[in-house]
This record gives C-alpha cells, sequence and structure tokens, in this order.
C-alpha cells in the first residue's frame, strides 16, 4: 500500500497508523499526528486503518518565531 | 506584571526561536532577554525517528520557560485548527498563537480565516493569541470569539520595519483597554519596541530582530532594556505634544527683557 507521508509517496506493510509509525521508526511519544487533514490524538492512534492513498502528517516540536 | 489569561509574568518580552546562529546562542539569547515566554512550532518530522524534534525540546525544556507553540505557515481555517490540535499534544498546553496566512509576499494575516479558527478553537478550549493585523473591526470579532489577548503586528514578518501605522495601533489601545495587546513582528530596533510599549501596548513579540544581530543575546539584552524603558515611560505618563516651542526656563525675569519683571 501506498500512503502520502509529510507530502512524500511511501510504500508500507502497515495497515494502521501505530504500524506504520513503527515501521518508520518515529517515536510515537514525541511525534504528533494528522490523517487526510484530521488530528489524531495519541490515545486514538490504535484504531485507526490506513488506506491506499491516505495523506498522513507525522510532526514535531521545532524552532518557532 | 502582565497576564495572558488566567498567566501572570514579570517579563513583557516574548522571545521567537528561529533563525539563530546556533542553539548556544539561541539558549544564550533567552537568558539575556528575561523573558519568561517563548514563541515555538510543528514541523513534519523526518522518517527515522523524531530526533531533530527532541534535541529542540530538550533546549527548550532546559530553559525553564512557557511556551507558546504557533501554527506558522498555516493557509487556512482548518490547516490552522489541525495543527492547533497537534500543538496542544505536543507541547501540553492549551496557548496556541493562531497565524493564517493570507499572502505570501507580506505573510498578512487572513482576517477571516483567522476568526474562523479564532472562534473554533476557542470553542474547543483553546487560549488563543491571534497573530492579525492592526484593523480595529477585525479585533472586534476577534474578542467576540473568545480572544482575550490580540498580536496586531508592526510591520510583515522579519521586514524590521517597526510601527508602520502608530496610529491603528494607538486605537487599539483607546478601544479594548482590557485585552491584553501585544506587537507582534516587524519589530526590528529596540527603539521601535520601546516606541510600542510608550502608546501602552503591554508586551512585544518578536524573532528576527535578535536572531539575526551581530550579537544576538547582546541585542536580547537590549530589546529587554528598551521594553522596560518604554513601559516605564507608559505608566509614568508621557507629556502631551504641541506644535509650537513652549520654553521650558521661566520667561519671568528673562534679562534685557523690554517688559517689566
Amino acid at each position: 500500500m501506498r500512503v502520502r507521508l509529510n507530502g512524500e509517496i511511501v510504500e508500507t506493510a502497515a495497515d494502521d497508523l501505530p504500524g506504520l509509525l513503527a515501521e518508520l521508526e518515529f517515536d510515537p511519544a514525541v511525534v504528533a499526528t494528522a490523517v487526510n487533514g484530521d488530528f489524531v490524538p495519541r490515545t486514538a492512534r490504535a484504531g485507526v486503518r490506513l488506506e491506499d492513498g491516505d495523506k498522513v502528517e507525522v510532526i514535531s516540536p521545532r524552532q518557532g518565531g | 506584571m502582565v497576564t495572558f489569561y488566567d498567566r501572570t509574568f514579570e517579563s513583557r518580552f516574548l522571545l521567537g526561536t528561529a533563525r539563530y546562529p546556533s542553539p548556544e546562542a539561541l539558549a544564550e539569547s533567552v537568558r539575556r532577554s528575561g523573558a519568561e515566554i517563548v514563541t515555538v512550532s510543528l514541523r513534519r518530522e523526518t522518517v527515522g525517528g523524531a530526533k531533530a524534534g527532541h534535541a529542540f525540546f530538550d533546549l527548550i525544556k532546559r530553559l525553564g520557560v512557557t511556551v507558546l507553540p504557533n501554527t506558522a505557515g498555516c493557509h487556512g481555517a482548518r490547516e490552522a485548527i489541525t495543527t492547533a490540535q497537534m500543538a496542544r499534544e505536543v507541547f501540553d498546553t492549551p496557548w496556541i498563537k493562531l497565524e493564517v496566512i493570507g499572502d505570501d509576499e507580506t505573510l498578512q494575516p487572513d482576517p477571516f480565516a483567522l476568526v474562523e479558527a479564532a472562534r473554533a478553537l476557542s470553542a474547543d478550549g483553546f487560549q488563543v493569541f491571534p497573530y492579525m493585523t492592526d484593523d480595529l473591526v477585525l479585533a472586534e470579532k476577534l474578542m467576540e470569539a473568545g480572544c482575550r489577548v490580540l498580536m496586531p503586528w508592526g510591520a510583515p514578518i522579519g521586514t524590521g520595519k517597526g510601527l508602520n501605522n502608530p496610529y491603528a495601533l494607538t486605537l487599539l489601545r483607546r478601544h479594548f483597554p482590557e485585552a491584553t495587546l501585544v506587537v507582534d513582528a516587524g519589530i526590528g530596533a529596540p527603539s521601535h519596541a520601546a516606541a510600542a510599549m510608550e502608546l501602552g501596548y503591554d508586551a512585544i513579540l518578536l524573532n528576527t530582530a535578535v536572531a539575526t544581530a551581530g550579537d544576538p543575546p547582546a541585542m536580547a539584552e537590549a530589546f529587554a532594556e528598551a521594553i522596560r524603558a518604554g513601559r516605564r515611560a507608559h505608566e509614568a505618563g508621557l507629556m502631551a505634544e504641541t506644535d509650537l516651542a513652549v520654553a521650558s526656563t521661566p520667561v519671568f525675569g528673562t534679562p534685557f527683557s523690554p517688559f517689566a519683571g
């Protein structure tokens, strides 16, 4: 399956959000996530199945003004 | 003391954390600014961990300051709302500096999307710090949407042009005596910050003027002094401006005067 992760197309074997984060070695305790434009809280990730073409955002703290 | 929603702070200087020459320069600038609040953002994490995010967040935690996350770069209400929700989870704060950009050249906020997002976020329990233009009616709508802090620009972000429209900023202060007003963006020199404080603004938020200075920590200190001076001047009550000269030395008893006395 292919999803668009942070704007880039990636091939994944995972079928849910926690699986994708683990496969790509993101630290689930530090990042925040959104799927198809909607925020997915940490506590709700387990229930989020991914489908081909889904847009996933994985973000973390950065410098800002 | 300055109040942001239910919290009070000594420092009236909010400092951005971007564009410093090094993490050390950032840390030292925050220390010498005396700022108790710094702005931060969220960006896409690179595949393979959250290492960049980790390192930066650890540095900020060590500084012992309160963080104000922003929604920088968002172009619509929905994007900004989702970003705010992610920021609340990552930084564990109800505070959000709400930025919704309407024009890419000037980074001018989109006032319509700003109000829409501010209303939704306030209803969802956020304490919104809207980055806005200096428009009076926009300020009114943001207050109606639940904002208790307003952050009009002095000039476009990163330009260093100072206060482009002191008249509009003065009107805002007069119309909203109860709001916490912050000049955010466009400040280039400590004199600009002092001028905003003299107008009765509660605080200053800036980033580029310190981060890109020749010596950022020294500039942070210069801004802190200017902000304190401007605030003290405002509290002391500035003299009224006049068009014609008014002699400061007493006129009575001037030598060689053709008049008696």
